[in-house]
């Protein structure tokens, strides 16, 4: 049986490879198979959708595969013991880069909160993880990598980070402990024990295998979605559109954009394609990268929930630095590149 | 009778946990006293950090995922 799967795994990945060496030429092959000229708008749109659907779907069933099988090292009780008791600064800065591996599911969010509150977190720690768990993933990556390629992604990710980090340290000395919800702040102190649950190599595959049905099974449609607003935007918009009002000499438009993106709530997988779509019509990089940050980590559903635990008032200084730092990296992205 | 509480605060998964638990305890012949937990508080006593978890008389044998109706069958199967 186990060697059954072994051998299914390593073919999948063969398939996996031989489908994503033949994603151009199976595009160009089906845009000349269509009986649309190339050139034109709808032709322009429909090359742009046959390649880049397929390609992002491909990508995220692998890195949502693996990512799976790391997420079975992380569970949330396992990052709250890695955390607890360590230094400020390095801690923050572990919390960001947990926030990246461990599962989270902003429902957990309340629950997750109050456990790194009982194991004596400090409030800073816990909101760097916080903001860099929705923020930074593995699908936000996959998908900047799939646009616009690697160095892009790693931007994000470091950037990203930094706006985990400096938010967390920059609320843990502001000392919002007294914004709790009253409940919150009594919750006394606890020796926590962290018993690791057995995963044999079985176990990890399968759960990648899960979380492929679960994650892609879910957002694929957003993704045709998005990369279909994408297309069009692609194929009809003329290009430079974006320039005057989302390009670089326009200032104004990283709060803008930071602003409009909080309310909104949409998943990376959704919001990128679209991203892709002004950049290409000229909108700066900083700016699309503020707008589709902005959307992500802040998010109007997540307050609701948060709001069990923090004050208005927390809630409210925990948007504004989130917002603050993404602006920041919205105008170094636009001064640097 | 087992005593099964599954923990969460009314998200989808939490839905579908309780369903596969209800299905499964059905189809065993198990008798279950099914208790839905939606106190955070309650929940928190538990020491689950992401929802959905399942309590069995007591233990916690599940968190943070719609557990496989492998893992649920295991439960019931024991008795």
């Amino acid at each position: 049986m186990l060697k059954d799967k072994r051998f299914l795994l390593v073919f999948g990945i063969i398939i996996w490879v031989l489908l994503y060496a033949s994603l151009i030429p199976l595009s160009e092959k089906i845009m000349s198979l269509l009986p649309f000229d190339s050139t034109s708008h709808l032709g322009e749109a429909l090359a742009f959708f046959l390649y880049d659907a397929p390609k992002v779907l491909l990508l995220l069933t692998g890195v949502v595969f693996a990512m799976g099988i790391i997420n079975t090292w992380f569970t949330p009780e396992r990052t709250r013991s890695l955390l607890a008791g360590r230094s400020l600064g390095l801690a923050n800065i572990l919390a960001a880069s947990l926030g990246v591996v461990t599962p989270f599911c902003s429902c957990s969010a309340v629950p997750l909160f109050i456990g790194f509150v009982q194991a004596g977190i400090p409030l800073g720690v816990t909101f760097s993880f916080l903001i860099a768990a929705p923020m930074v993933n593995e699908i936000a990556l996959t998908l900047l990598f799939g646009l616009f390629g690697w160095r892009v992604a790693l931007l994000y990710l470091g950037l990203g980070l930094s706006v985990a980090v400096m938010g967390g340290l920059v609320l843990g000395r502001l000392g919002v402990e007294r914004y709790l919800e009253p409940w919150v702040q009594n919750i006394s102190k606890k020796d926590i024990a962290y018993e690791s649950e057995l995963n044999t190599f079985q176990q990890r595959i399968n759960a990648g295998a899960l979380a492929v049905k679960e994650v892609v099974g879910k957002v694929w449609p957003f993704i045709l979605m998005g990369i279909g607003v994408g297309a069009f935007i692609h194929g009809y918009v003329p290009e430079n559109f974006m320039a005057s009002f989302m390009g670089k000499d326009a200032w104004w438009s990283v709060p803008l954009a930071v602003l409009i993106g909080i309310p909104m709530y949409s998943s990376a997988a959704g919001i990128i394609p679209v991203v892709q779509a002004l950049l290409a019509k000229g909108a700066a990089l900083g700016t699309a990268l503020a707008f589709m940050m902005s959307v992500v980590a802040l998010s109007l559903p997540e307050m609701i929930i948060l709001r069990k635990v923090l004050t208005i008032r927390l809630i409210g200084l925990f948007v504004s630095i989130v917002a603050l730092g993404i602006l920041m990296v919205g105008f170094v992205f636009n001064l640097v590149l | 009778m087992l005593d099964v509480k599954v923990l969460g605060g009314g998200c989808n998964n939490c839905k579908m946990t309780i369903k596969l638990v209800e299905a499964v305890a059905l189809e065993k012949g198990v008798e279950i006293g099914l208790e839905k937990v939606e106190d955070i508080q309650e929940i928190m006593a538990y020491d689950v950090m992401s929802t959905p978890g399942v309590v069995i008389n007591g233990i916690v044998v599940h968190r943070g995922s719609v557990p496989s109706r492998d893992k649920v069958e295991g439960w019931f199967s024991l008795e």
